[in-house]
């Protein structure tokens, strides 16, 4: 250990660094967050919320895989930080549904989901295609214009503010030096990392975790990783609180706990900096009243745009550094869904020192071209 | 209690809070007034049925919505009173 600094630097303290974070001060390490200020791209406080496997990995039966066992490990995750902190993050997994408004969207549906009994070993998740009428028995304020969807009884969601907040108090109270403001400019390393901070100061650690989101493309070049990621700007809108109506949570349409409905899942190319415009976010509160005709009658009282972090294929990204060992790196744009991965298999490995096999595929070499003779 | 921190210059306004007449100041909000006539909680949770009530005072926290001259979910801390404005509170209709 060295004398003055810590046993593991993470640096980011959204949901992917925190979650980590707090599993590896569990193992009795001095572990030291390094976060940016309230002004970060914060990926964390603009999800979703959705703790979803349906349509997940369709060409990656690894990262179908990776979402299903930490959707089996939620529950147990999420009793755990409530036991730590107090805070009930609302899980529910009562299934989920994607809704169709053409035949066309249907048509899609059946295409992508696996449905029915999947051969032994499959990754993918049971997924059931549903007329508008079953629908309708599930979701009785369905409007007139559905005419089916998909129904994956795994799908559930939470409350993700509270997720985030319950994942930072749990990992203060398992002893994490939590550091905002604390942007890392350069790092160093002879065997011990030495992370120089912007303004003042340096900080040592044996190991490291770069978990910057966006920020990790700048980052993972300094340890000889590669985060080939990008930001795209996802929209959410969101109602005022109204009576529960709403049992499943839709993929686009969801309602909260606490009685707000949330039209999101949009998916524009642009930077974070842009302009927002109003025509997506028509177009998703179209969509939603189409699906439930009840809500036209709410008001719209936030309406929010977040950078997600994608890979060029869209998956996580887990990496340990060959030329400096004990630097690893995680990235993700599920970082609600993967949070239990993430607490109880990927921590456990990165404590053990390295990431075993089962983790290869998520390696950025992937990214590599290879030249074939 | 809420009590006026400086009961000054200001012109009388008065305003029907749930039909009781209520005495309150010109640049007062509507959610100011709630509060002086000790309507703290105006409405309750659609989803607990505890009561709500004005909270950040700065039209963020969507928790003081009423009923004012016959329109619903008004944000009562955003809307200065006016003389014989009408402001409904739904924690008894609820």
């Amino acid at each position: 250990m060295n004398l003055h600094g810590c046993d593991f630097a993470v640096i980011g303290g959204g949901l992917v660094g925190a979650t980590i974070a707090r599993g590896l001060a569990s193992g009795g390490l001095r572990v030291v967050v390094l976060d940016d200020g309230d002004i970060a791209l914060r990926a964390s406080r603009g999800n979703f919320a959705l703790v979803w496997v349906q349509g997940k990995g369709s060409d990656m039966p690894r990262y179908a895989e990776w979402t299903r066992q930490s959707v089996s490990l939620w529950r147990e995750f999420c009793t755990e930080i409530a036991a730590e902190t107090g805070l009930d993050v609302s899980y529910e997994q009562p299934g989920g549904f994607h809704l169709a408004l053409s035949e066309e969207e249907l048509e899609y549906l059946r295409a992508t989901r696996h449905v029915g009994p999947q051969p032994e070993g499959t990754a993918y998740p049971p997924c059931e295609i549903m007329s508008a009428s079953e629908i309708r028995s599930h979701l009785p304020h369905v409007g007139a214009e559905v005419v089916g969807g998909s129904y994956c009884p795994l799908d559930g969601h939470v409350n993700a503010l509270r997720l985030f907040r319950a994942v930072h108090q749990a990992m203060i109270v398992r002893g994490v030096d939590y550091r905002p403001n604390s942007r890392v400019t350069e790092i160093g390393f002879d065997g011990v990392f030495r992370l120089s901070l912007e303004g003042a100061g340096a900080i040592m650690a044996d190991k490291l975790l770069l978990a910057a989101g966006l920020d990790n493309a700048r980052l993972a070049p300094m340890v000889g990783l590669a985060a080939p990621v990008r930001s795209q700007r996802g929209q959410i809108l969101v109602t005022e609180k109204t009576l529960p109506f709403l049992n499943f949570p839709i993929a686009t349409v969801r309602q909260t706990d606490e009685g707000s409905v949330l039209i999101g899942d949009s998916q524009e190319e642009v930077g974070p900096g842009e302009a927002v415009a109003t025509g997506i976010a028509s177009v998703m509160a179209s969509r939603a009243m189409r699906m439930f005709p009840s809500i036209a009658g709410l008001k719209i009282v936030r309406w929010w745009d977040c950078a997600r972090v994608l890979s060029p294929d869209g998956y996580p990204i887990y990496d340990h550094s060959r030329s400096h060992p004990g630097a690893f790196l995680a990235t993700c744009h599920s970082g609600v869904t993967l949070a239990a991965a993430h607490a109880k298999l990927l921590t456990p490995a990165i404590l053990n020192g390295g990431l075993p096999e089962q983790f290869a595929a998520f390696s950025s070499r992937r990214f590599n071209v290879c030249a074939h003779s | 209690m809420f009590v006026r921190i400086a009961d000054g210059e200001g012109k009388r306004v008065v305003v029907l809070i749930d039909d009781a007449p209520f005495e309150g100041r010109q640049g007062d909000s509507v959610a100011t007034v709630l509060l002086l006539a000790g309507k703290v909680g105006c409405r309750r949770s659609f989803v607990s049925g505890e009561p709500r009530g004005p909270y950040c005072m700065m039209g963020v926290c969507f928790e003081c919505l009423v009923r004012v001259d016959g329109i619903d979910g008004l944000q009562a801390c955003m809307i200065p009173i006016r003389p014989k404005m009408r402001i409904e509170t739904s924690i008894a209709r609820a």
